[in-house]
């Protein structure tokens, strides 16, 4: 199939940027998404044009590397669906598609379509994590979880760290990303006794880089993995707590 | 060239043991003192920063990606093995160090495997205590799978996503250290040569990838935990970025380069679709549990899988196997799979794939005990397909996924370069001619989390108060200039073809004459064609834009260039080995039933290429391996 496709160029982060027209042809309908943009570059550099910067990695929607806004959604229309799993037969012959970067104050734009989301990091380098020197662990089978506790823990688990939450988020809010690894680690009997430390510190570091959750649950809607916004709930619940009994640390 | 393993005295059970009462220790007030670069952040890189953090060595990181967390052991599914016991069927360590010996067709250094099935229950608790959420039963303890090569169930698992939960709990810890202060971490830096010093490596050199920058890194130590090379043959399962350009360089420099023609094709991969494919996707092992794998009877079958009746369909590997069934080592079902497409058997619309069909398990548990155990599994072959295998078989086919060859490494996992260590996949380690399903996420964590932070300390112990050498040295000089040099030559070529073009190119030579089975005609025509394009690619290729950018074909291009000459060593490797191991299979070199034929004679040993330059020959040195605790056999699983 033949498209058109809307994407936006800017050369750097402190260029302005603009959207470019571009046809794209003998797309095949197997292609996934990423690939169609592959087959634009290659097109696009057998006329010595330069390509179109798009990060990915896994192409198969777990490194969580790849992330764009497509028709104005985070990863385009497919539902739980991370952009390198959408697949061209979600298109069809002479559709035009637009094709932007994550819109967030977070996540400065880079390049073309790519944007910088070590905030995240920061965000997990602050709390992130249940403290467990290597060589310290007792026997796995000495902390018994309960099966639907270890599943839900799991399911916040799930998250792969794209950033379609806050891009969706007309706040540019983290609350999703934040909130799914404090309540994977919080209500695992290993995270107790950093809990409320944790709470308090994945937020305070958040609110640094992200703007205020309002509840409008758009997160949600744009995770690919499905994702609750009962996270969030976990997160409001022991921050609160966190600061009504003082008992943030260091 | 002599290769000394340093594999210590004793008895196998005894060896690491005896050997960490040996080794040298760092006073933990001196272990800041002592510089260690760790370049690379998936299981081995981010385990190994992190318990290095922990211990007080001053720890720089460099990974190529936007994030640690994205590195491709993310996507590993299946799951990790530990000689637990938990489900008191027999297994033990020696079981383990057993199966993974055999498993690797009698390839792998004895000491080293026996050491990663001693430190497997460990990693596995230590997983646990960092909040990994492994999946468990109802009385809240542990579950296990089985997987194959093994006839016990010691597979530990969280869903289909075992090597992402893994790599975020090793990322987290290193993070950990990132916020105490210990390490320091630099994103989308890649690394593009060794610097070396007096025979010992002193540092890297590495490029910004935002702005071109080319950096200088100087250390006591480097460690390269880069992963593998499957990515040679442009299609594979690996992440797209996914390249052997660290380790590749480090051989350049003199690092012996082992076993290259180790590379494990998995038998539960999606058929390639089309010819912009850009990736093939895995699917996880761990399907072969309840899956049955089958091709019609008949060729050249039109049929829908459910107009086929039982009796007309050819259930081969429950045939061909019947004490593994679905469940022998990967690199026997490959073949297997190979051998009923090359027989006209295979289905789909290209009639390049073979049914996985979970018909039978979804009678048998119910469709949400089948959700439960690979629901994740089942919506990505949904996605790429459109088909629902809940309803209609799956349709896989293998594809290059692990290289269990890589840099040789002693037992304290040190190189051929003195202070230079490589650990997880980018060694060539411990899973000989083919590694079993659940050991590579086993082996990366062993490496990081249990046997780097006790060996490094002896190289290191007796150069306290050494300087690290400074970056304005003439050995960083020097090789920042050649870094500088490579980049400036790609720019300049201006020519008419894409890196892209190129590298499928390579890949189709590869797969045709260096993947499943090879011959010794297909791989002198691989080298002589190799050279040739490689010539091509330094007259015609087109890398666009300038290096002072972010530029992502000038990235790749430096890729491509080393997978060349890794892609002929590749060849070469599997020319000199004349005989059937693992995942190598020589033609010529078989049963009268097709199953490989080992020549324990002429190649029980680990065969490391030096090199000597471009064009020329490399040479050979040879690592013989003694079999004193498992009886070194023809593999069976029938």
């Amino acid at each position: 199939m033949d498209l058109t496709l809307r994407i936006w160029r800017q050369p750097h982060h402190d260029a302005p940027g603009d959207f470019v027209r571009y046809q794209v042809t003998d797309v095949p309908r197997e292609a996934s998404f990423l690939e169609m943009l592959d087959l634009l570059n290659e097109q696009l550099m057998a006329r010595n044009e330069e390509p179109v910067v798009f990060e990915s990695d896994c192409r198969e929607g777990i490194c969580g590397t790849c992330g764009v806004m497509i028709d104005g959604r985070p990863h385009g229309p497919w539902q739980n669906t991370a952009t390198c799993q959408l697949h061209m037969r979600a298109y069809r012959d002479g559709d035009e598609i637009t094709v932007e970067p994550w819109r967030a104050a977070g996540f400065p734009v880079i390049k073309d379509l790519a944007v910088d989301r070590s905030a995240f990091d920061r965000i997990i380098e602050a709390g992130g994590y249940i403290s467990t020197p290597t060589g310290a662990a007792p026997d796995a089978n000495m902390i018994p979880v309960d099966k639907a506790t270890a599943d839900r823990a799991f399911e916040a688990a799930a998250c792969i760290g794209c950033g379609a939450c806050v891009a969706a988020c007309p706040n540019g809010a983290a609350q999703l990303f934040a909130g799914a690894k404090v309540a994977q680690l919080n209500m695992l009997p290993q995270g107790q006794p950093e809990r409320y430390q944790r709470a308090t510190e994945v937020v305070d570091t958040m609110e640094a880089f992200f703007g205020s959750c309002t509840n409008h649950g758009e997160c949600q809607a744009a995770c690919p993995k499905d994702i609750s916004v009962d996270v969030i709930a976990w997160l409001n619940r022991d921050y609160r707590k966190a600061k009504l009994s003082g008992a943030r640390a260091s | 060239m002599q290769l000394d393993a340093k594999v210590p005295e004793g008895p196998v059970e005894e060896k690491w043991d005896n050997h960490r009462f040996n080794l040298k220790l760092v006073n933990p007030n001196n272990k800041r003192r002592f510089s260690i670069l760790v370049v690379g952040t998936g299981l081995a890189g981010a385990s190994a920063a992190a318990s290095l953090g922990e211990l007080g060595y001053d720890v720089t990181v460099l990974t190529y990606h936007d994030s640690p967390r994205r590195a491709h052991s993310i996507a590993a599914q299946g799951g990790i093995n530990a000689a637990k016991n938990y489900r008191n069927d027999g297994d033990s360590i020696y079981r383990l160090f057993h199966d993974t010996v055999k498993g690797g067709d009698y390839r792998s250094r004895e000491a080293n495997v026996y050491r990663l099935a001693q430190v497997s229950n460990a990693i596995i608790d230590q997983a646990t205590a960092q909040g990994v959420p492994f999946a468990r039963e109802y009385g809240g303890l542990l579950d296990n799978r089985s997987f194959g090569g093994a006839q016990v169930s010691r597979t530990f698992y969280a869903r289909g996503q075992t090597g992402q939960q893994l790599l975020l709990g090793a990322y987290q810890a290193m993070m950990r250290q990132v916020h105490a202060g210990t390490v320091s971490l630099h994103n989308r830096i890649e690394v593009l040569d060794v610097v070396i010093h007096d025979g010992r490596a002193r540092g890297v050199i590495a490029r910004d990838l935002l702005t071109g920058e080319i950096l200088r890194y100087s250390a006591h130590a480097v460690v390269l935990a880069t992963g593998g090379y499957s990515n040679a043959f442009f299609l594979s399962t690996n992440a797209k970025m996914c390249n052997a350009t660290a380790i590749w360089r480090a051989h350049r420099k003199g690092a012996l380069m082992a076993n290259p023609c180790f590379t494990q094709i998995h038998p539960t991969c999606l058929p390639q679709s089309d010819e912009t494919q850009s990736k093939l996707t895995l699917m996880s092992e761990s399907l072969r549990n309840d899956g049955r794998v089958w091709v019609p009877q008949s060729h050249d079958e039109d049929r829908h899988p459910d107009d086929i009746p039982e009796s007309e369909r050819d259930y081969y590997l429950e045939r061909m196997y019947p004490a593994f069934g679905n469940l022998v080592p990967r690199d026997i079902a490959s073949r297997a799979a190979k051998r009923m497409i090359d027989e006209n058997r295979g289905v789909g619309p290209l009639k390049n794939g073979v049914y996985l069909d979970f018909a039978d398990a979804i009678a048998r548990l119910g469709t949400d005990r089948v959700a439960e155990r690979y629901g994740n599994l089942f919506d990505i072959y949904q996605r790429i397909t459109g088909e629902d295998p809940y309803k209609v078989p799956m349709r896989i086919y293998p594809a290059p996924h692990y290289t269990m060859g890589g840099l040789w490494v002693d037992y304290n996992l040190e190189t051929t370069i003195p202070s230079l260590y490589a650990i997880g996949e980018a060694n060539f380690s411990d899973h000989g001619a083919n590694r079993l399903g659940a050991s590579a996420l086993m082996q990366g964590l062993a490496d990081g989390y249990f046997v780097l932070p006790y060996t490094i300390g002896d190289g290191l112990a007796p150069r306290l108060g050494e300087q690290p050498l400074p970056t304005d040295h003439e050995a960083f000089e020097e090789a920042a200039a050649q870094v500088r040099g490579r980049i400036e030559g790609l720019l300049a070529v201006n020519g008419s073809r894409t890196v892209d073009w190129f590298h499928r190119q390579l890949g189709r030579i590869l797969w045709d004459h260096c993947g499943m089975s090879r011959n010794q005609p297909g791989l002198e025509k691989a080298i002589t064609e190799i050279k040739a394009l490689r010539e091509e690619f330094y007259t015609d290729v087109n890398v666009t834009g300038q290096n002072e950018d972010y530029n992502q074909a000038l990235e790749k291009a430096g890729r491509v260039q080393d997978f060349f000459e890794l892609g002929e060593l590749m060849c070469r490797d599997a020319l000199y080995r004349e005989e059937s191991c693992g995942g190598h299979f020589r033609e010529e070199h078989q049963t009268d039933d097709g199953e490989a034929l080992r020549d324990d004679d002429r190649f029980a040993h680990v065969a490391a290429w030096g090199w000597n330059g471009h064009g020329e020959e490399p040479s050979l040195t040879v690592e013989p391996l003694q079999f004193e605790h498992v009886t070194i056999a023809t593999r069976s699983y029938k």
